[in-house]
């Protein structure tokens, strides 16, 4: 047997921390080829077709890029509360809310408006959507001591309930042989593709631009660096005069905002109308998740593990119909892979000496 | 009239129950001071196993046993993370409600819609079936409910009363002090956390097996995280946790209740949601220091190095 020891280390290099962080994802792939294997599906099979069907083929990139666009939004957001210890787990509803309000903006005001005031304006309303239902539980947590997580994750499920009322109710078009959609956004509501594919290039654009800037912002700003302050340690904060109210309700608005934008995205850019929660995003706030920590927090990382997860959203497309497994593969991986880099952080922290114990 | 009051009220405690069971086991993980938001993926993979086992050997009680050890080495999987690597514990509930769903997904596609051909009989007390109302509502329930309600006193005479309870209590209190008295936290908190994932497997077998007797993705539909509400609402006490429990199974019963008068499902459908924010509302009226939560709860706890 042996006897382990475990001992702070100095924090490692970038190349240490990238060499700890691509083992982890190895790990994490040794372990959901296990699974494909136990499953009955050939392993290496299985991974050539995810990375065919993401990185590997023309129109598989395209795809993943356009995957990419919601999760590199609202990743970078999540980047910044994570970064208070603001656990936000519900992107996926300011993601609906977003949607929500961009949609109401573009059936009202878009037949009115030329196309380069209503496309501002729509994502302007998106934003306030999704930051009005990201300050809700922030708002909720200071003042009644309400757990973030529960109140993010309920508010999704509300948000959801909400947004299935209009499409089937108030909102339901006339013209949609009974299906619960609403009416289609007119044209100069709708966003501009990239011929031959599905990139909404001015979400693309925003995603990259908010990256950048949220990055710039907790790196070089006052309040990138309460943001710090107050996650790292709290009772500095304090004692350092930070306002806790006041950026906790900034993080949140900022944080819920970009999902909105996405939601405006994903709406304008593809669905060109509202239809149910679950087509709307395909589980996007809670990848994002998973992105932002990949990422390790930072914004402009967040582009890069923005477009590996979209790779493996994609790709998992592609294994579900050429090996017949069912939808929820994906966040098997998504679970495993999230559980794989948070065990490396630990490698990040600390070092392991393992000695042999003496037997008696 | 009666009858519709009394059939209300069944339905209530059959819909509170797994929420009983699976706070009591959250209150305990707590109580070692580790914060598990993996509940809603025990509790799917807890039912989609405890389906299978049920649909294949007809034996529900085969597929209840199944259902306690899925939720426990999902469980493990969190404490290893969250106690022998000292992660960050949101994360990791996270990751593991993740993968329980997907686990869950993936192992049930050949299940979905279909019914399951075993009955779970009421249980009915000898004698006390017999009361008036009482005797029908209370003692002629599934032997899941019996099984939560004496989890959830157990539960607390064991927390409050003996030995282990107390050491689980200070793990989660002073973990330092703890340690200083010869006790192993880590062994503690491993405990702890799997024995709470055990009681999560046991409430989604009760799911499958009696609540809606199928298994359909999303069956548990947040039920996990309103678990977590719970526990707080409970004050981490298993005694007030039984109150909260079957009164949340009264308000999933009030959707369908409700339904006939004309209001919008999906509106109904909020109302849990809702209502869990509103009872959260209320206890965080209270003075935060009688809240009563773990002191260190979600607080990685790190041996001095030797």
């Amino acid at each position: 047997m042996f006897d382990v020891t475990v001992s702070d280390r100095r924090p490692p290099t970038a190349i240490g921390s990238l060499l700890i962080l691509v083992l982890s994802l190895a790990f994490g792939m040794v372990v959901i080829g296990l699974i494909f294997f136990l499953c009955g599906a050939n392993p290496i099979f299985a991974f050539k077709r995810i990375f065919i069907g993401s990185f590997g083929s023309f129109y598989g990139f395209k795809e993943t890029v356009t995957k990419a666009i919601p999760l590199i939004l609202i990743a970078s957001g999540l980047a910044l509360a994570f970064r208070a210890k603001f656990w936000n787990i519900g992107a996926e509803g300011q993601l609906l809310m977003g949607a929500v309000f961009g949609t109401w903006v573009g059936l009202n005001w878009g037949p009115m408006l030329p196309s380069w005031l209503m496309i501002p304006l729509m994502f302007l309303a998106g934003f306030v959507g999704g930051a009005i239902w990201g300050v809700i539980p922030a708002i909720l947590k200071l003042r009644f001591a309400i757990n973030e997580v529960i109140a993010t994750l309920m508010l999704n499920y509300i948000c959801s309930e909400f947004l299935t009322l209009l499409i089937i109710g108030p909102w339901k078009s006339p013209k949609k042989y009974g299906f619960p959609y609403t009416d289609n956004l007119p044209d100069s509501a709708v966003l501009y593709l990239l011929p031959g594919s599905r990139i909404h290039v001015t979400t693309l654009i925003v995603a990259l631009s908010a990256a950048l800037i949220l990055t710039f912002v907790i790196y070089q700003t006052r309040f990138g660096y309460e943001v710090r302050v107050i996650g790292d340690n709290p009772d500095a904060a304090k004692y350092a005069g930070i306002n806790f109210t006041r950026t906790t309700v900034l993080i949140m608005l900022i944080s819920g905002g970009m999902a909105g934008l996405a939601g405006v995205g994903e709406v304008a850019g593809i669905h060109h109308y509202l239809s149910y929660p679950g087509s709307i995003s395909s589980g996007y706030g809670f990848t994002a998740i998973i992105v932002a920590w990949l990422a390790k927090l930072n914004p402009l990382y967040a582009v890069f593990s923005g477009l590996f997860f979209a790779g493996i959203l994609v790709g998992g497309d592609a294994i579900q119909i050429s090996l017949g497994l069912p939808a929820a593969t994906v966040n098997i991986v998504n679970g495993i892979l999230l559980i794989c880099l948070i065990m490396g952080d630990f490698f990040t922290k600390n070092n392991l000496r393992f000695r042999a114990t003496e037997r008696i | 009239m009666e009858e519709v009051i009394l059939s209300i009220l069944q339905r209530t405690l059959v819909a509170g129950t797994p929420l009983l069971i699976a706070t009591v086991g959250e209150i305990i993980c707590e109580r070692s001071g580790v914060l598990n938001l993996g509940v809603e993926g025990m509790m799917a993979v807890g039912a989609v196993t405890a389906f299978i086992v049920a649909h294949h050997t007809g034996n529900p009680w085969l597929g209840l046993c199944v259902a306690i050890a899925a939720g426990m080495l999902l469980a493990w999987l969190h404490a290893f993370a969250s106690v022998s690597l000292q992660s960050n514990q949101v994360v990791s509930g996270l990751a593991l409600t993740m993968l329980g769903l997907g686990l869950a997904g993936f192992l049930g596609k050949p299940y979905v819609g279909r019914p399951l051909a075993v009955n779970m009989n009421p249980l009915p007390i000898p004698l006390l079936c017999e009361l008036p109302v009482l005797g029908a509502l209370l003692f002629n329930q599934s032997p899941f409910f019996y099984i939560a309600l004496i989890l959830a006193i157990a539960a607390w005479f064991v927390l409050e009363h003996t030995l282990p309870g107390i050491r689980i209590r200070s793990a989660g209190e002073n973990p330092r002090a703890t340690e200083a008295q010869g006790v192993n936290v880590s062994r503690i908190r491993y405990l702890a956390v799997v024995v709470g994932g055990g009681f999560a497997g046991l409430a989604g077998a009760h799911l499958s097996l009696v609540y809606s007797r199928s298994w359909i993705e999303g069956m548990t539909a947040g039920r996990g995280w309103i678990v977590i509400a719970l526990t707080i609402f409970a004050l981490w006490n298993p005694l007030r946790a039984i109150v909260g429990a079957f009164l949340f199974g009264g308000i999933f019963v009030l959707q369908y209740i409700l339904q006939p008068l004309g209001i919008a499902p999906n509106f109904l459908a909020m109302l849990p949601y809702l209502v869990t924010l509103l009872v959260l509302l209320l206890v965080g009226l209270r003075d935060r220091r009688r809240l009563n939560a773990p002191a260190m709860l979600a607080e990685p706890y790190r041996r001095e190095d030797r």
